[in-house]
Parts: structure tokens; sequence; C-alpha cells
């Protein structure tokens, strides 16, 4: 990051739906890390961000080190956290850790030691020792420190997996990249991703603040960027840039869910929606052709619910009616009264006038949407059961999804109702871990759904909890007709959905 | 499945002059014809051989007494085929369990129970009733089989295909219900998780078909959905 002031300007926060909950004003968020069940994460001039679901925040107690950027990693029993500050004029400056045992303020374990300096710039060679971003190898356990902003290159140095100190300081850093800040890096299938900020910082809606990436078979680099072009001479593919109305997102943490359910966090420069304030932000990860890419975090509509494991979707175990109404079929079956219905033998003629034959249609231009308020009349009261079905854009097969008020969440969204849309019919979990809709939603967790985008893209539908069970449950395509509850398993189609607008 | 009987017909012979259709359609008919004074037994089925048969490699049940086919015109919708299956047309049909052979008369024809293992994973109805000389389209099949089991197996599910729609019960309960014109897939309909007794389980099935082919298939998946083995089908409740 560059210069500012570290004064925290504390505004008043209108609550837009699907923006983080709670007091999520922050600049620089490090990492997002877990500590006995709570989500924490740091920003600069001592931010502290504490969540008990990922969803709503609230201000943490400051780290006795407010410096810039900081960036938090767990190793072994310790919570490492490297701070970075100027130590004189820019660029000079160095990276500070300090570790506690816990980030929970009120554990006897919480208590910040100093551990020193990992790495620093003298103000004349060309790097700005800030922005720390932490890496711990998962192929072979080794640890490293990236760090830089704009002065010259983002470099990249090794640390202890047991100290988090720096292991050989008198060796030369290696440079990964020029012209950014805020970098960090992640290893995926075989390759390592910078991430880092391009762009300005600090200048609220007038951030040019954008996260750009390359990748490398080694730790070391060099990256390069989807064109080719290393970013050692300015390249790098976006993964994210501002838009809607959150301009100048910087700043990317990963934060792996675990069961194949990755997200990101960063910062906005500026939320529009919430008066031009820096904030955090968590979103889905996704992985595509080698390359991770920003989800966004699932809004409100009706859906069509399709499991992508059978193209089936999820309905009402109801007779649908055919939209536009059931016409007959030529040479149906005898006495099919239910698949046929309206239409003389003019109807049966292929080709026939307009408004007539088996492949003409009604002659009468749209078809209107299917009128959930009629169609229902037939349909049962009370508890009814769902079942999977081919598409046919009847109302028993599209879903209203929206977010529950008051009723907390889960890292980057609320938890959402499930509804047939028109109606008060809600999706539900059964006592013995089965599927139904009940009448009429009441609140309870059984019908709160955790909707998240994994990393094809897809969705897991995850309810609170089985009343029997105890554990969180995925919707699961059992059949190709029938859906059930199951433990998700990433390895799986079963879990796996594609919300589509119907 | 219901086909079209024009559509059905190969783009060849659709386009064929007039009269060489009329030959063709006479060479057809005197062969169908004689097919009809003898027909082969069906490909796919043959009389069990022992009292017991265990499941597939994939967990299929192979053994089933199956009713010679009702004529059935109804639809193929939830409600109609609802309807269909619990209009009474012999008695006890949702408690019976039949011997090889035994008869009941429905409309004023008389029906035969027939025990048959299926060389494949499913029971090929068409096969079936085109060796009896009996009706394959717009038909009801009842088909039965008894599930004996070592010790009681919870959280286990009867997984089934189906053409057309069908309704599976399993010791009286109704657990499935496939409803609309459909072709069999496997592990199509999979019911709620249920308990199987030890000992002797009863799982029936009425399959409407509307026209063509038309078959079932099913097997139980464990508590881990996998293909569910350990038990044995057998024609008789008796069996131990």
């Amino acid at each position: 990051m560059k210069p500012i002031p570290l004064i925290a300007v504390l505004l008043p926060l209108a609550l837009p739906a699907f923006a983080l909950d709670g007091q999520i004003q922050i600049h620089d968020p490090s990492t997002i890390v877990r500590c006995d069940g709570k989500f924490y994460t740091y920003g600069t001039g001592g931010t502290t961000l504490v969540s008990e679901d990922g969803w709503t925040w609230t201000r943490g107690a400051a780290p006795p080190r407010r410096g810039m950027a900081p960036d938090v990693i767990r190793l072994g029993d310790r919570y490492c956290l490297y701070v970075a500050r100027n130590i004189g004029a820019q660029p000079r400056a160095d990276i500070n850790l300090i570790w506690s045992k816990s980030l929970d303020t009120n554990s006897p374990d919480y208590k910040w030691e100093e551990a020193g300096v990992v790495a620093a710039s003298d103000g004349v060679e060309d790097c700005n020792a800030i922005d720390p971003g932490l890496l711990l190898d998962p192929t072979d356990g080794r640890l490293w420190l990236v760090y830089g902003s704009y002065f010259g290159f983002i470099r990249l140095v090794e640390l202890d997996p047991k100290t988090g100190q720096r292991l050989h300081p008198d060796s030369q850093p290696v440079n990964l990249a020029i012209n950014c800040e805020a970098a960090v890096i992640l290893y995926h299938d075989g390759w390592y991703y910078l991430l880092a900020t391009h762009g300005s910082c600090c200048r609220g809606a007038e951030s040019g603040y954008n996260i750009r990436m390359g990748r490398a078979r080694k730790v070391t680099g060099p990256y390069l960027d989807h064109t080719g072009l290393g970013m050692l001479q300015g390249g790098g593919k976006l993964f994210l840039g501002s838009s809607s109305r959150r301009i100048g997102p910087g700043h990317f943490g990963w934060l792996d869910l675990g069961d194949g359910v990755q997200k990101f966090s960063c910062h906005y420069e500026a939320d529009l929606d919430r008066g031009g304030a820096s904030v955090l932000d968590i979103r889905p990860l996704l992985w595509r052709d080698g390359w991770p890419v920003a989800g966004d975090n699932l809004k409100e509509g009706t859906f069509q619910i399709e499991s992508a494991r059978t193209g089936t979707v999820l309905e009402l175990a109801v007779e649908g009616v055919p939209v536009g109404g059931a016409r007959p079929r030529r040479g149906g079956p005898p006495g099919a009264g239910g698949l046929g219905g309206p239409g003389g033998p003019a109807a049966r003629v292929p080709g026939g006038a307009a408004g007539g034959g088996i492949f003409g249609g009604t002659g009468r231009g749209p078809i209107p949407p299917q009128d959930v308020a009629q169609v229902s009349t037939n349909w049962p009261v009370g508890n009814v059961d769902v079942r999977l079905a081919n598409y046919l854009d009847q109302a028993q097969q599209k879903w209203a999804i929206t977010a529950v008020t008051n009723a907390g969440g889960y890292p980057g969204s609320p938890y959402f109702k499930i509804a047939i849309a028109g109606t008060d019919r809600v999706l539900a979990a059964t006592e013995d871990a089965e599927l139904v809709t009940l009448p009429a939603f009441t609140g309870g967790p059984e019908q709160l759904w955790r909707i998240e985008q994994l990393t094809d893209g897809a969705y897991r539908l995850v309810t609170q909890a089985g009343p029997k069970t105890k554990e969180p449950l995925a919707l699961s395509a059992i059949g190709s007709s029938s859906a059930t509850l199951a433990r998700f398993n990433p390895d799986s189609d079963k879990q796996r959905w594609h919300l589509k607008a119907p | 499945m219901f086909t079209d009987p024009e559509r059905s017909l190969p783009r060849c012979i659709r386009r064929m002059p007039a009269p060489a259709l009329v030959l063709l359609t006479a060479t057809v008919l005197t062969a169908a014809a004689a097919e009809s004074a003898v027909r082969p037994p069906a490909p796919s089925l043959e009389r069990p051989a022992s009292a017991e048969k265990a499941p597939s490699a994939d967990g299929f049940i192979q053994r089933w007494l199956i009713l010679e086919p009702i004529r059935s015109n109804t639809a193929l919708t939830d409600n109609a085929v609802r309807e269909t299956v619990r209009r009474e047309y012999f008695p006890n049909q949702f408690s019976v369990i039949p011997r090889d052979g035994d008869k009941v008369t429905v409309g004023g024809e008389a029906l035969t129970w027939h025990a048959v293992d299926t060389k494949a994973y499913n029971v090929n109805l068409y096969h079936f009733a085109y060796a009896r000389n009996k009706p394959t389209s717009f038909v009801l099949f009842w088909a039965v089989t008894i599930v004996h089991c070592p010790e009681e197996r919870r959280d286990v599910r009867l997984a089934i295909g189906s053409n057309a729609a069908s309704v599976w019960w399993v010791n009286g309960q109704e657990v499935i219900g496939l409803y609309g014109d459909r072709q069999t897939v496997i592990d199509d309909g999979v019911s709620r998780r249920l308990t199987l007794k030890k000992g002797a389980n009863i799982v029936r099935c009425a399959v409407i078909n509307a026209g063509g082919a038309t078959d079932f298939c099913a097997r139980f998946l464990d508590a881990q959905e996998k293909p569910l083995q350990g038990f044995t089908s057998s024609v008789s409740a008796d069996t131990r």
C-alpha cells in the first residue's frame, strides 16, 4: 500500500444485502485465519475484525503492532502476524513478526511476543519492504514471504516454518514482480500463482486498484501471465477489477474452507453502497483453465436448481401442468386424457394452420409464464415431497432464493430460504435427513440454507443442521428423479448444483 | 415409452415407392403371422434354477414373479398412475405372495404369474410379454420378489428405473412413484432411507407401459449409497 495517514474513520455504514454484515470497514486486510472457531483478519492501522461465522463481523482488539497491511499465518501452535512499518522516508521500511498462541482476547494464550525483523528495505534499493504475504508450501512445508510495494520489486525470502523467522538472512531476496503491491503466493495443482494488486490505492472511488496474477512452476518464478508476459516486466492477468458499485479491489487473501470450498478475501477501496468506505469482502474462488477466477456470492432471485449429476431439476412433487395448456400427441395412447387436452383433428396435423398441428404451437404468440397462483390450487396442502424431473418451465420447478435477515451466515453470505416462487412453500430438512417442503417459513434451522459456489462454478446447498443429524447436510441427487440430504463429498457430483435463471 | 408408429419406421422405408412398400408389407405380415404362432422364449429371461439368487455384482435383483400384463389405457401422469395402481385387479394385490403358475382373473381374462430370472441388470417386460403372446403396449405389469436378509439392514434405499411409470412398495409401504413417459435409467427413483428386516422382505411394483419397449431394474443401496450385497432373492417367502 502507499503511505496514508493512519487515522481510523468510523463511518455509519448502511447494510445493503449481500455485502458482509456488521462492522467490516478495513483497509489492506490480511489473509483471514481461523482460531478456536472464529475468523480473524488484521488491517492497516491496527484494525482487527472478528467473526463467529464469517458473515457478521465486529471490531476486535488491536495487536500491539499497528503497522501497514499485515498478514497472518498459523504455524504449529503459533499465530504469526507480520506487520510492516516505515522507518524513514519511503522506501525505507521493515517487516516485523509478532506471534501469539491465540487470537482470542479471552484466551489465556492470548499474548503477543515480538520476534524481530524478517525483511527490510534500506530506502535506496529497488524495493519497499511492506505488504507481507505468506505461503506455507503444501508440497514441501517450506515457508515463504513475499513483500514489496511499487518502489521496484516484489521480493521473495524464505522463513523458518517452525518460528516464522527469517532463514538465511544474508541471502539475496528473489525478485518476482514489479510495479505492484499486496502480493501473495497461492499453490494449486502444480502451479504457484502470484497475485498482486496493481493500480492506485487510497483514493476512494477514484482508486484504480485491481488484482492481477501470473503463475510459475517454481515458487521462485518466473511468473508469467496468460499472454506469456512476465510479472517482472509488468505483466499480470486480471483476477478482479472494479465492478458494479465496488471500486478498487485489492489485497487478495486465500481462504480454504475445506471440502473443496475455496474463497478469497479482499477489500474494496470504495463500496459505494456504504458511503464509499473501504470494506472487507469474501467471495468464492473458482478455478478455470488453470487460473483462479473470482466468483460472486449468490444474489437473490428465482432459479431452477439443476443437478450437475443428473441434469434434472428440483421440483415440488406435484403433477405438473404443461405451460400453455395440454395439447394432444399425435398417435398418443388411446384414452390418454392426461396427455391430451383441447384440440380437434386439425390440431393433429403436422404443419397445420397457424395455431394448429403438433408442431405449430398455439399460434397466439408468446406463451405467458405459468401462473403459480392458478396451478397451485391443485397442489396438496401441508408438507409435500420434492423430487427431480426434467425442466419444463413449470411453476413447481422455480425456486425463489432469498436471504434471511438476522439468522447469521457463513463466509461471504447470509443464510437463505428456498421457496417455490410465488408461494410460501419452503424447502426443509426432515428429522430423518430427507427433504420436504413446508407450507410456510418459520425460521427453523432446518429451513436455512448455506449456498456456496464451488471451485468449478457449481453450487452446494447445505442445511444448517438436520434435527437428528447434528451436522450440516447437502442437497444430494441420489437418483435422476430423487433427491436427499447427505454429507457433502467434494469428489462427487451428487451434491453439485447449477442455479439457472428460469 | 410410446413410440410414434410412423416415425419409428426407418427413413428408407418411409420413402419407398408404393408397390415396393406393398410387397414389403406383405412379406412382413407373413413373417409376423408365422412368428405369432410360436414365439421363441424371452432371450433375456430364464426360469429360476435354484431356490435363491444373489444380486448381480452391481446389486441388481434378478429374480422376480411377474404377472402377465393387464390391459390398461391409462395416462402416465401422476394422478392417473396413482389411480390406476390403486384399483383392485385381483384379490390381495398389495399383499399376495403368489407362486409360480398361480392364476388370477382380471377383466375376464386369466393371467398367470411366472417366476423368472433375468440375465441382465434389468427385467425386460417386453420380452416377458412378447414371448407369451401377450400385449406389450398399454399394459400394467405387477411384479413381486422376496428379499431375504440374514440380518437387519438399516438406512438402505430401494433404487429403481422403469419404462414407463411405476410404483413400488417394500413390506407394504409405498416407497417410490415414478410418473410420466420415461425410459429405464439405473437409480432413477430412489426411496427414502428404510430398514430391511431380518428374514423375508417383500418388494412389489406396478409398471405401466404406454407403448414400445418396457422394462425395469431394481437394487438396494446401502447407507454409503453403494449397491447392497449380502442378501438373496427368491420367489417364496418360505425359503428360510
